[in-house]
């Protein structure tokens, strides 16, 4: 697509320092953290990205680095293109980001929500809180070392609590779902498992 | 965030300077009539004025995006079902055409169509059920009824179709769950015939009732800007004048062989956005008509992609290698590429996005789930404000949410 | 109550204006027949409660069609759908504002045990905060599944010794 290609030719003629990274589809850049919002208002005012639609991060797993990449999406109401914008975080262990709010009201709650799941920081927000799990909870769901059972946490009202007795608890995993590994296939490490192993309510799940 | 309060005329504005008052705090939801399932609303009132709207979310939030990294492509078929649960065929299609762009995957022109027919379908169920609970919410019992008269009859063409009244799961990765029955798409245009009449009996109940304009013409406008600003999509976007819709302006799944208009609100507020769905039903019952008049033959799923789609049943039984060729794709789960790609689709509650990060395999490393309505609400806090308490719940029924896509 | 044998059926003639009955089936025949939910509605269940609601299954046949948004105004809670961490105190707490006599409904897979929704984030089952008379399977059940466990519910109403209960409190 030729007129995609332009874009990114055009940003890095101003920000030299933009890459082009690969995507299956859409046309992708990737920006240093530091300059992410320099570029976002960029494409916003001079490109007619004027709608940021998604604005998510990934988690690459405990121990690569960098850790944490953040992925704008952006699309024009005007010509209709798309563009994928990421950056990485600097630091694996308080990842942080320079908010956009300032350039788009709506990406207020998408940067809450990847603070909630993920916990990456995004410097000058205005109201950086929790918004999917409740304000207590201790954990990043969405990172990699998070099991898909959960953790034991206490649940947030004392009162329902003293009543009930209820806790949030590590799901049971007995009997599901049964998937293989990611990435190539090799057949003895592939064999679809269920990842928590089988245990259920009955059965302790056992220690790793 | 932009909340300055401003006085919705100057009769509110001179009576409370007259009284002093105090600021009241009200917390509507996560379980109340009018908030369209678990959405929490921690307001602060002047009198009857909101002065503060600062919604509460997360109530259905269920791990969707987790689930989908612990299991293979076809396994989060159903998972997602249950986002929109209004328009399950949309979503389930929306799904399936993410993944099929990271395999690089053509379905043949029949699975196309037979997506296209379903999504519209799953459209007018879900505006209808909007409708309803908008009718409810402003005061209009009846609306609700016929318009779940006429959902039944849509369950019923579903149920035909995939066994099941709105947990379809139909789609599968480079294809579908089954070929059309026998007779159905006649069945589907004799719903179209009884339907139109109905449709404008239902709209006539409300689009020129006093009540119900009363209580929805001028009410929470949203300006263009703003709309784009929040990322509002879909009849929210087009109610406050932007003539965006992806099936025509990023038309995949074949939309472009289609004639459709797209109907555009001119002052973006409750009644336009209300306008702008009655319409949208009538043109979905026209691409409906379109669908089944060309309705091509052929095969319904992609016959050679061998490493993403399962064989025929009777095959599997039969023979060695499409035996294998099940086993392995039961167990591996469709094999795709690594690499990342983000697809949108325009569905009834606006644009549902699939952000599928893949390392290879058969099992996604990250899915998001771009929901529409998460955005769509994320303009509460700033059209709420300035408005009578009974005023937001006109807002919140003409936005149309689905907390279960919202909260994932 | 009512027995095919004409010779013991009521006879003004014999017992004035006044029918004979034990207290217990009185008080239970009155609150089967106006059994006013509390919908629960949480996520896709919530829709079938709606159908089931509405003119093609009309709940109403069943005395039990008058959805109260307020737990005091209600007898029995149909939680129709996923319940999560977050919301489960809510539940709690408003099952606790509903008047006894209370009984409860887990309508759909996600209610009764967490269904398909095995992550960190969903109770697993809404028996874990609240007692639950009748469980209705289903991802979600018909509603001809939920009229089944209303009928069930109410089976169940008709045998409790109710004004017994009432005495000796
Ligand atoms: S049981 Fe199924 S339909 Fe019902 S709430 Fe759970 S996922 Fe939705």
């Amino acid at each position: 697509m030729p007129a995609t290609v332009a874009v990114t030719t055009l940003l890095q003629e101003k920000f030299p320092q933009v890459t082009p990274r690969a995507s299956l589809d859409l046309e992708a850049v990737n920006v240093p953290p530091a300059d992410v919002i320099a570029v976002l208002k960029a494409l916003r005012d001079d490109h007619g990205f004027d709608m940021l639609v998604d604005l998510t991060a990934i988690d690459w797993a405990e121990g690569v680095s960098p850790r944490f990449t953040v992925v704008y999406h952006v699309f024009s109401t005007t010509h209709h293109g798309y563009i994928r914008v990421a950056a990485n975080c600097a630091n694996d262990e308080l990842p942080a980001m320079p908010t956009a709010v300032g350039l788009w009201a709506g990406a207020n709650w998408h940067e809450r929500e990847a603070y909630d799941m993920f916990g990456i920081k995004f410097d000058g927000h205005p109201d950086l809180r929790r918004i999917l799990m409740w304000d207590e909870y201790p954990h990043f769901p969405l990172r990699k070392e998070f099991p898909l059972a959960g953790i034991e946490t206490p649940l947030p009202d004392p009162d329902v609590v003293a009543e009930t007795g209820a806790k949030a608890i590590a799901a049971p995993m007995m009997g599901g779902p049964f998937v293989a590994a990611t990435g190539e296939i090799n057949l003895t490490e592939a064999e679809p498992r269920a990842k928590d192993e089988s245990w259920s309510e009955v059965r302790e799940k056992p220690k790793a | 965030m932009a909340t300055e309060f401003s006085f919705p005329d100057a009769a509110a504005k001179s009576a409370t300077a007259e009284f002093e008052t105090e600021k009241m705090s009200l917390s509507m939801g996560p379980s109340h009539p009018s908030t369209h399932g678990v959405l929490r609303l921690q307001m602060e009132l002047d009198g009857e004025v909101v002065t503060k709207c600062d919604p509460v979310l997360g109530y259905l939030h269920r791990g969707d995006e987790k689930i989908a990294e612990n299991m293979t492509y076809n396994q989060f078929v159903p998972y997602t079902d249950r986002l929109d649960y209004l328009a399950p065929l949309a979503n389930n299609m929306a799904y399936a055409i993410a993944v099929e762009k990271l395999a690089k995957l053509e379905v043949p022109a029949r699975c196309q169509a037979i997506r296209v027919l379903t999504a519209e379908m799953a459209r007018i169920s879900a505006h209808l059920l909007g409708l309803g609970a908008f009718g409810i919410d402003t005061g209009a019992w009846t609306v609700f009824m016929y318009s779940f008269t006429e959902r039944e009859k849509l369950y019923k063409l579903f149920e035909e179709l995939t066994g099941a009244r709105f947990t379809t799961s139909y789609s599968r990765i480079g294809g579908l769950q089954r070929d059309v029955p026998e007779g159905w798409t006649g069945r589907v245009n004799a719903f179209c015939d009884q339907f139109l009449p109905i449709l404008e009996e239902i709209l006539g109940m409300l689009t020129r009732n006093k009540i119900f304009m009363d209580r929805t013409v001028g009410v929470g406008a949203i300006s263009k800007a703003d709309a784009i600003a929040y990322g509002l999509t879909g009849p929210n976007l087009r109610g406050s004048g932007v003539p965006l819709d992806l099936r025509k302006d990023k038309p995949y799944s074949g939309y472009d062989q289609y004639e459709f208009d797209v109907p555009i609100g001119t002052k973006g507020d409750s009644y336009d956005r209300y306008l702008v769905r009655g319409e949208e039903m009538r043109q979905s019952v026209r691409i409906i008509r379109q669908v089944i008049a060309k309705f091509p033959c052929g095969p319904w799923y992609a016959t050679d992609a061998k490493k993403i789609f399962a064989p025929p049943k009777a095959k599997i039984l039969t023979s060695m290698e499409e035996l294998i060729q099940n086993f392995m794709l039961v167990t591996e789960g469709p094999q795709m590429p690594a690499g990342e790609v983000y697809f949108e689709a325009e569905n009834p509650k606006g644009a549902l996005g699939f952000f599928v990060v893949s390392k290879g395999g058969g099992v996604p490393w990250r899915l998001k789930i771009r929901a529409p309505s998460f955005c769509n609400l994320s303009i509460l806090p700033k059209v709420c404000v300035g408005n009578m308490v009974s005023d937001v719940v006109s807002i919140l029924g003409s936005l149309d949410f689905v907390m279960g896509e919202c909260d994932r | 109550m009512v027995t095919p044998n004409a010779e013991l059926a009521y006879n003004s003639k014999i017992e004035g204006e006044v029918v004979v009955s034990r207290l217990d089936s009185v008080v239970n025949w009155v609150r089967t027949n106006s059994m006013w939910p509390m919908p629960m509605g949480l996520a896709c269940c919530a829709i079938e409660l709606m159908g089931t609601a509405s003119a093609r299954f009309d709940i109403a046949r069943f005395g039990a069609e008058v959805m109260r948004f307020s737990p005091r105004q209600s007898d029995c809670m149909i939680v129709a759908g996923t319940v999560t961490y977050k919301m489960a105190s809510a539940v709690r707490r408003i099952y606790d504002q509903m008047a006894e006599p209370k009984w409860v409904i887990a309508m759909g897979a996600c209610a009764s045990s967490g269904g398909m929704y095995r992550s960190y984030a969903t109770l697993q089952g809404v028996d874990r905060i609240i007692p639950v008379d009748v469980y209705v399977s289903g991802c979600p059940p018909r509603p001809e599944a939920l009229l089944d466990a209303l009928m069930k519910l109410q089976g169940k109403v008709r045998r409790e010794r109710s004004a017994t209960q009432l005495f000796s409190a």
